[in-house]
């Protein structure tokens, strides 16, 4: 029903009342003074069970995300299992309780409600988000998902054939040669990381429900989740529902998790070329070891990288592209996670100025390494602050960051801390972790383009031992 | 609390009362509040209020889009979006970007085939620099404009196309539909981001004509939503955009007709493992009758693991990889679209069969009840996800400006979900019998090239 009372619509008159006086552009206006950063609220509660739930009520929008987190991910996949937790999470909705596949895409899909089941790096989860009036219709089918997957025979062999050509299809992608390759070289067949978190053709042929199984029940165990919810609601009407749903949800068998091998930077600098005869553009990556995310580094990295590749006006973006013209965009990010994960500068470039740029790459990382002038990291500081509320407008924005506080162990103040712990970083800081983190003489160069085109001047830019790779070297032999 | 006021969605049923059997509950309208003037240099501006966070987004959409282009100069419309970042009358280039990053701001635009869009996020105690620096480039933007800045963005240009068309696996096929679907004198025939010949052709003076053509404010229109006072608002953009020049209004578009007779057959290769099938037809225009009841049909043939295609080609038989369909909807023309790979081994002739079988059984026998309510409530929810965010593409107030600019009415919301709650399911079988015949379409296959 049409609500008409709460609808505010006023049209007003056109026409402003007199005509303007230029306004002085000579200056660009100054900020008023900041608005406080409104933190959500979070209500932290046990479900009957031990299963902690943390609840945010957010009245914007009628509806709820909830997520179930799972304290496991691909980085705990056993080796000779490089693959297993992603494969088992693309089976949880495959077949759950009394319900089939079918009828749990149906019974989703009819209301409305997106429900996902992923395993990334250090979390696994099931993450719904519905209409809030369907909510109690949703968290059943939820619930089964979560804790009473089937893995069938049959629809496991189809996800199986599905991530083969996957895999497969990897190969057409040059970002995706580029992102896998680097990893592999960086941190070798034997660290997890070093591998797609989906895994090999190798792996994914051997699976079985056993092994699906096996992880996920070392995996899914109250003690090793927490239940988010954000949304439309009070916590005094959804906990009730979440215990129906999760409250009686007891974990069987052990849990084993997989502990990471520390990974070491390269001793020198290493380039490594793929060949994709025909490429117009070539797809460049460089980069190390970065920083786990509980480093106390995490501040200083962060301005560090916006400067150096984190913003449109960072270094890398601002040479490569807008005075060079040789890319849409370059950038640099460190993937911080519970282990140290990479740090990478990244762009894809025109072929014929591959190794121009390759050049220009060289030049920033060495800048880096320099003072920072004040104004520069003043802007770099305030674009990470000040636009820090953004971080919490939607339910989906909430839930990351609450996610994010529970896996990396956040402390309770870190939001509320944030803006400060980020204004405080200094030059020196910032070029402490870039000469810790940013060794252009240390660092993997991988180039994925037209070979015939671009390794003779790359070659002859001398930058490190060359070795050239084949996309089976990168992909292991086609499924 | 001031947040509740700010977007007035109308509250759904508490949880407890929807334990019933079933979902469909009585319809409830969608409401987005505004108000609304217009400068007297024609600028037409809309302010929405939501205190939620305290972030403020500066939406401007420009009427006009690739359709305007002219023969030999495809992909300028946005190429000259990107010159609109590089500085104006009171902005050295560089600053637009380093003075907003300096106050917490984000910023980005994009071009499609009949509008320009471009928006700035920032922290609401920063409205008055955004608003500066729109309004700079609206009226200032050729003061500081020149050819080696025309040269730069060329080149980034023409690198954005590399990535997106080029060098993306499939990437050239989207380029080939548009001119087997359109006549060549129909502005939906070339590409939005251009052919490479005429990017390398455009000119400075191209810009100057450009611009002073279709960027004046009685061709735009202004979203201002967040954090915001209105009456405070309100004298802020009287006091930035209150010294640009009126201009003229572009002279109206004559569009030529495009019908297809019969099927438009073409094979072209990429450096991709798998061939892939293209299938594609024109279709009614945005808001159009035909548009919603197609939206429900590619519901009904590719959406989720029960629709007809899905559940046939990747789930019971097995030979695709994926299978989707949409109905791309625009302001003088849409085009209904059936994508499917097949899985190594298969053929796109095999998915062919297949697919053409599924629609002449959804033309002959209109779809059940359930899958029609499916498609409905799935459109029902995205309704709400698009009001979460105030900013951005597809932000609240990118969406005020998408109704405005083409309905008239930025609040165009509920009207909108009517459109799909108002559907039969002969409505969609009627659909599916008169706008997707298999004699007269297009039919794309990528073969992988050979080695």
């Amino acid at each position: 029903m049409r609500t008409p009372l709460i609808v505010l619509v006023v049209a007003l008159a056109g026409g402003a009342l007199a005509a303007q006086q230029a306004p002085d552009r000579t200056h660009p206006p100054q900020p008023g003074p900041p608005a406080p950063l409104k933190l959500p609220s979070i209500q932290k509660q046990k479900l009957a069970n031990g299963l902690p739930v943390w609840i945010v009520e957010d009245h914007k929008v009628p509806v709820a995300q909830v997520n179930l987190v799972v304290f496991s991910g691909t980085a705990n996949d056993p080796p000779g299992k490089y693959g297993v937790a992603s494969f088992m999470a693309a089976m949880l909705e495959e077949g759950a309780g009394s319900r089939s596949a079918l009828e749990i895409a149906d019974a989703v899909d009819f209301l409305g409600a997106d429900l996902g089941a992923a395993s990334t790096i250090d979390v696994s989860a099931v993450r719904l988000h519905v209409p809030v009036a369907r909510l109690a219709d949703a968290l059943p089918i939820m619930g089964d998902v979560a804790l009473r997957p089937t893995f069938p025979r049959d629809e496991l062999d189809r996800q199986r054939q599905q991530r083969l050509t996957s895999l497969l299809q990897g190969r057409d992608d040059p970002p995706t040669i580029a992102a896998v390759a680097f990893s592999r070289v960086l941190y070798g067949k034997g660290h997890r990381y070093g591998t797609p978190q989906m895994g090999t053709a190798e792996t994914i042929k051997t699976f079985t429900s056993d092994d699906l199984r096996g992880y996920y029940t070392s995996a899914f165990r109250p003690e090793n989740a927490t239940l988010l919810a954000v949304g439309d609601f009070s916590a005094a009407t959804v906990v009730p529902l979440f215990e129906k749903t999760f409250g009686a949800w007891k974990a069987s068998g052990s849990a084993a998790p997989e502990k990471l091998p520390a990974a070491e930077p390269p001793a020198k600098r290493q380039i490594y070329l793929v060949d994709k005869p025909g490429a117009p553009q070539s797809q460049i990556r460089i980069g190390s070891i970065g920083a786990p995310r509980a480093t106390p580094d995490y501040f200083p990295i962060t301005v560090m990288n916006t400067i150096l590749g984190g913003s449109f006006s960072s270094r890398l973006n601002n040479n490569l592209r807008e005075v060079h013209g040789y890319t849409y965009g370059a950038s640099s990010s460190f993937d911080m996670r519970l282990g140290a994960g990479p740090f990478a500068a990244a762009a894809g470039v025109q072929t014929d100025k591959t190794a121009e740029a390759l050049t220009e790459f060289f030049n920033e990382l060495n800048g880096i390494l320099k003072p920072v002038p004040a104004e520069e990291l003043a802007r770099a500081k305030n674009y990470v602050a000040l636009r820090y509320p953004s971080a919490f407008e939607a339910t989906g924005d909430i839930s990351r960051r609450l996610e994010d506080a529970l896996v990396y162990h956040l402390p309770d103040d870190y939001f509320a801390r944030y803006v400060q712990n980020i204004q405080a970083v200094t030059a020196a800081d910032v070029q402490r972790v870039a000469r810790t983190y940013v060794q252009p003489d240390r660092v993997v160069v991988m180039v994925v383009g037209d070979l015939k085109t671009i390794e003779p001047k790359i070659r002859a830019l001398n930058l490190g031992t060359i070795t050239t790779l084949t996309i089976d070297d990168v992909f292991g032999p086609k499924p | 609390m001031r947040c509740a006021a700010a977007l007035l969605v109308a509250a759904l049923a508490a949880p407890a009362a929807a334990q019933t059997a079933q979902p469909a509950a009585p319809p409830r309208a969608i409401h987005v509040p505004y108000t609304q003037f217009t400068l007297p240099n024609g600028l037409r501006v809309i302010l929405h209020e939501d205190h939620s966070v305290p972030m403020v987004t500066v939406n401007m959409w420009y009427h006009v889009g690739s359709a305007r282009e002219k023969e030999k100069r495809t992909g300028f419309a946005h190429l000259f979006e990107h010159l609109m970042f590089m500085g104006s009358g009171h902005v050295k280039p560089g600053e637009f970007d380093e003075w907003l990053e300096a106050a917490g701001g984000d910023n980005n635009g994009s071009t499609e085939t009949d509008r320009t869009n471009y928006w700035i996020n920032v922290p609401s105690n920063s409205l008055e620099l955004a608003l500066f620096l729109e309004s700079d480039r609206m009226g200032y933007l050729l003061d500081t404009m020149t050819p080696k800045t025309v040269d730069a963005q060329r080149d980034v240009v023409k690198n954005e196309r590399r990535q997106s068309v080029e060098n993306r696996p499939y990437g050239t096929a989207e380029v080939v539909i548009g001119e087997l679907l359109y006549p060549p004198a129909h502005p939906y025939h070339w590409p939005v981001i251009g052919y490479m010949d005429d990017l390398t052709a455009a000119s400075y003076d191209d810009v100057v004509a450009f611009f002073k053509k279709f960027y004046a404010p009685s061709n735009a229109s202004l979203v201002v939503g967040g954090d915001l006072q209105p009456a405070a608002a309100r004298r802020l953009i009287e006091k930035w955009f209150g010294d640009v020049k009126p201009g003229a209004a572009p002279e109206p578009m004559t569009i030529p007709a495009a019908a297809l007779t019969g099927v438009q057959k073409k094979t072209i290769t990429d450096r991709v493992q798998l061939p892939r099938l293209y299938l594609a037809w024109i279709t009614p225009r945005h808001f159009q009758p035909g548009d919603a009841a197609l939206d429900v049909v590619a519901d009904v043939l590719a959406g989720g693991k029960n629709s007809r295609l899905y559940k046939r080609l990747v789930y019971d038989m097995q030979i695709a990889q994926e299978v989707n369909a949409f109905q791309a909807s625009a302001q003088l023309s849409s085009s209904f679209q059936i994508v499917a790979t097949p899985r190594p081994g298969h053929t796109v002739a095999e998915l062919q069969r297949v697919i053409d079988e599924e629609i002449q059984k959804l033309q002959r026998e209109a779809p059940s009840a359930h899958e029609l309510e499916r498609a409905v409530n799935q459109i029902e929810s995205s309704f709400y996800n698009r009001m979460e965010r105030v900013g951005g593409f597809g932000g609240v107030a990118d969406q005020l400006n998408a109704y405005y600019t083409y309905k008239g009415d930025p609040d165009w919301f509920d009207e909108d979900l009517s459109r799909y709650r108002a559907l039969s399911v002969d409505d969609v079988r009627a659909a599916a019998a008169q706008f997707l015949p298999l004699g007269a379409r297009v039919e794309l296959t990528v073969e992988p090239e050979k080695k």
